[in-house]
């Protein structure tokens, strides 16, 4: 584990000494690569016993979550134990608007489940985050499960049985693109197989993988431009040492209320996108055991780095999926996991960079001060 | 409303039934709160491993209704198979998930991970039960215990149930007396261990300066398993008392039952023992009257709702926090 983190780490800190045109080439031709990847379907990397384009999917969505949650967590320093809650939000306000009362389209909900879940982070932030870091996690869980069971117990919202005919996207039918199968090395076009360009359909999860995958572009790059304004600067110094940021004149409470709420637009965000995918939405879709899996993503990503997460929110879905028999145990090796990576790599497998020469600089501390090394 | 004041002694005397499972179970979080400042989180399925050994045993021997000497024979070892798998488990926990951490002196959120990943780990090894059974081929001798892991493990009926005394209009049952009379039994005995014996004390100075405990030559890793432990027996006969409540248990039973208990020791004030006490007798009095109110479907609602509550307007509890400044 250590190995592998350091060796991605190298791997970064040697990209990003290439001239700024090449390194802008290499993305294009990754993105453009990601973007393709239901098509080729490359094998070794495709799903055999599930389609392939809706694993990405399901990839490209938690890597939204995870993405959110890491404001939260990773940015701000607060454990929030309820965010599926948020998720659920999202989810449920696109089937209320579109489907049991109301017959908005799916474009218009967005906008509205983002507002939503935004008000709705607020309404929880506002009171809880006043509590202590360790009790916080345990106040959100304690949301998270109430907003469940409120969906269950409410007919309004559908009751245990949820809300079904769910909106979709709105579609158009450009052209079409086949699928390709493997032969050994040689690729072949797949006859059975073909996506047209954006049609959402219930049969074909490619487009809403490519959905989903804009998405996620777009929020990174909004994420992106936060962490490196006041705001992100505000939120580390709140995680670092919340009294110092206050005495130097940060408003960390609003700070703190800005990265809950932020954090629940995104994953309301991702619960519009779950929603249009799966045309159905029902309680049992937002176990608290989803939030534990989103924050396992979060910190196995290593808090606070967004390419960290994104690659441990895909890396966590797709390994189940690519490897079956690991399914059932799916949840056990998360909690091995989990206890390992707190022994062993509390920053996560990738964390950010300044972590890192925060943790080398420590160490030099330590060796000044104490005249040994520490293993 | 009126649900309320009609059944009021029912929902009172099963309220503090239930509320005495939480209390036993909140004891343990209170406890290692008070020497570790951290929220066990896997606490609960130490409890849930409890339960689930007494089942075991009881189907082990097939305990069926047999007079008093039967029953109490079925109860005492029921509750003492509990207690030994959850207070190893507790141990376990302790060694694998905490130590390391504390060798290294990790933050706080990294030891919560650590718990919540303990706790996912202890709820899916039951989960999962069955897979090694499975794999030497052992199904079908072992089918009583491992067979549908995912579903509950249902206690032999070897309680005849019958009502003991009237209180108010409402018959008493066996059930309730054996739970309260259990319990407050075994919170009597730990409070008085804490509060008389050297260990107590041991246990009292670590959670009230350790470093000044440790210059006074108390061993602090051997107070902190001893807490482990005893946690750990303390939920151990919680898991017998809810099964002779509930009747049933479950891999998964651990996590609301953990959620509440926590509940329960913040609602004392976390790291005061009379307080774990106190907050999981009106836990569960609440949670009755407030599911009588709104309906029993939202009762983990006023639950969570009731914490929440406490958290912003009485962070520290009922009876205040700490361990260490409890009366000596």
């Amino acid at each position: 584990m250590r190995t592998l983190g350091s060796f991605v780490t190298r791997f970064r800190d040697r990209f990003s000494t290439l001239p700024k045109g090449t390194r802008l080439a290499v993305l294009v031709v990754l993105v453009m690569l990601v973007y393709l990847l239901p098509i080729i379907n490359p094998p070794g990397l495709t799903t055999v016993d599930s389609d392939f384009a809706s694993v990405l999917f399901s990839m490209a969505m938690y890597a939204i979550i995870a993405v959110g949650l890491n404001i939260v967590i990773g940015y701000a320093g607060l454990l929030d134990l309820g965010y599926v809650g948020f998720f659920a939000v999202g989810a449920f306000t696109v089937a209320v608007l579109g489907s049991a009362h109301g017959h908005i389209p799916w474009l218009l909900c967005v906008p509205a489940a983002i507002a939503v879940t935004m008000i709705s982070g607020v309404l929880l932030g506002a009171p809880t985050l006043r509590v202590r870091g360790d009790y916080l996690a345990i106040v959100t869980l304690g949301f998270g499960e109430i907003i469940r069971l409120v969906l269950v117990n409410t007919s309004w919202l559908g009751g245990a049985a949820g809300i079904s005919n769910l909106p979709t996207p709105p579609s158009v039918s450009l052209f079409s693109i086949p699928h390709l199968v493997w032969n050994g090395a040689v690729p072949l076009v797949d006859p059975t197989a073909s996506s047209t360009f954006l049609k959402f359909s219930v049969t074909d999860a490619t487009p809403y993988y490519w959905l989903a995958l804009s998405v996620l572009l777009v929020i990174l790059f909004l994420d992106w431009l936060m962490q490196n304004s006041r705001v992100g600067r505000s939120w580390e110094a709140t995680r670092e040492d919340e009294d110092a940021a206050e005495l130097m004149g940060v408003p960390t409470f609003r700070f703190k209320l800005l990265a809950f709420a932020m954090g629940a637009a995104i994953g309301g965000l991702s619960g519009t996108l779950f929603a249009a995918r799966q045309g159905f939405v029902n309680p049992d879709n937002f176990t608290i055991i989803y939030s534990s899996l989103f924050v396992a993503m979060v910190v196995v990503g290593g808090q606070g780095n967004r390419w960290g997460v994104v690659a441990a929110a895909a890396l966590l879905i797709w390994l189940p999926e690519r490897f079956r028999f690991l399914s059932d145990a799916r949840y056990l090796l998360f909690g091995i996991a989990l206890i390992l990576l707190a022994v062993f790599r509390p920053q996560g497998l990738l964390p950010p960079r300044r972590r890192i020469r925060a943790i080398a600089a420590d160490e030099t501390e330590e060796v000044l001060e104490e005249g040994v090394t520490h293993a | 409303m009126n649900l309320l004041i009609h059944h009021f002694w029912e929902l009172t005397i099963t309220g503090l039934a239930i509320g005495a499972v939480y209390s036993l179970v909140a004891l343990g979080y209170t406890l290692v709160y008070g020497v570790l400042r951290l929220i066990n989180f896997a606490h609960g399925d130490v409890f849930m491993w409890g339960s689930m050994a007494a089942v075991w045993v009881l189907t082990a021997v097939n305990a069926h209704p047999a007079g008093l000497a039967g029953t109490v024979g079925y109860l005492l070892l029921a509750t003492a198979a509990a207690v030994a798998v959850s207070s190893t488990i507790a141990l376990l926990l302790e060694l694998f998930a905490y130590r390391p951490l504390r060798r290294r002196n990790a933050p706080p959120l990294i030891a919560l991970i650590s718990a919540i990943g303990a706790s996912y780990t202890l709820s899916e090894l039951m989960g999962l039960r069955d897979k090694p059974f499975h794999w030497l081929g052992l199904d079908a001798q072992m089918q009583a215990y491992v067979g549908r892991p995912r579903e509950n493990g249902v206690m032999p009926a070897f309680l005849t149930n019958g009502v003991v005394l009237h209180i108010g209009g409402y018959g008493v049952q066996k059930v309730d007396v054996i739970v309260l009379v259990g319990s407050i039994v075994m919170m009597v005995a730990l409070d008085q261990f804490v509060r008389r014996s050297r260990l107590g004390r041991g246990i009292r100075a670590v959670a009230q300066d350790p470093e000044a405990a440790a210059l006074m030559g108390v061993n602090r890793d051997r107070v902190i398993r001893i807490t482990f432990f005893i946690g750990g027996a303390m939920a151990g006969v919680a898991g017998m008392l809810y099964l002779l409540k509930i009747g049933a248990t479950r891999y998964n039973a651990g996590f609301i039952l953990g959620v509440k208990a926590f509940t329960a020791a913040v609602l004392g004030g976390i790291g005061n023992l009379r307080g774990a006490l106190l907050g999981g007798f009106v836990l569960g009095v609440a949670e009755n009257y407030g599911s009588a109110i709104v309906g029993t479907q939202w009762k983990d609602v006023v639950a969570f709702v009731l914490l929440v509550v406490i958290l912003l307007f009485r962070p520290t509890g009922l009876l205040g926090e700490s361990l260490g400044k409890a009366r000596a």
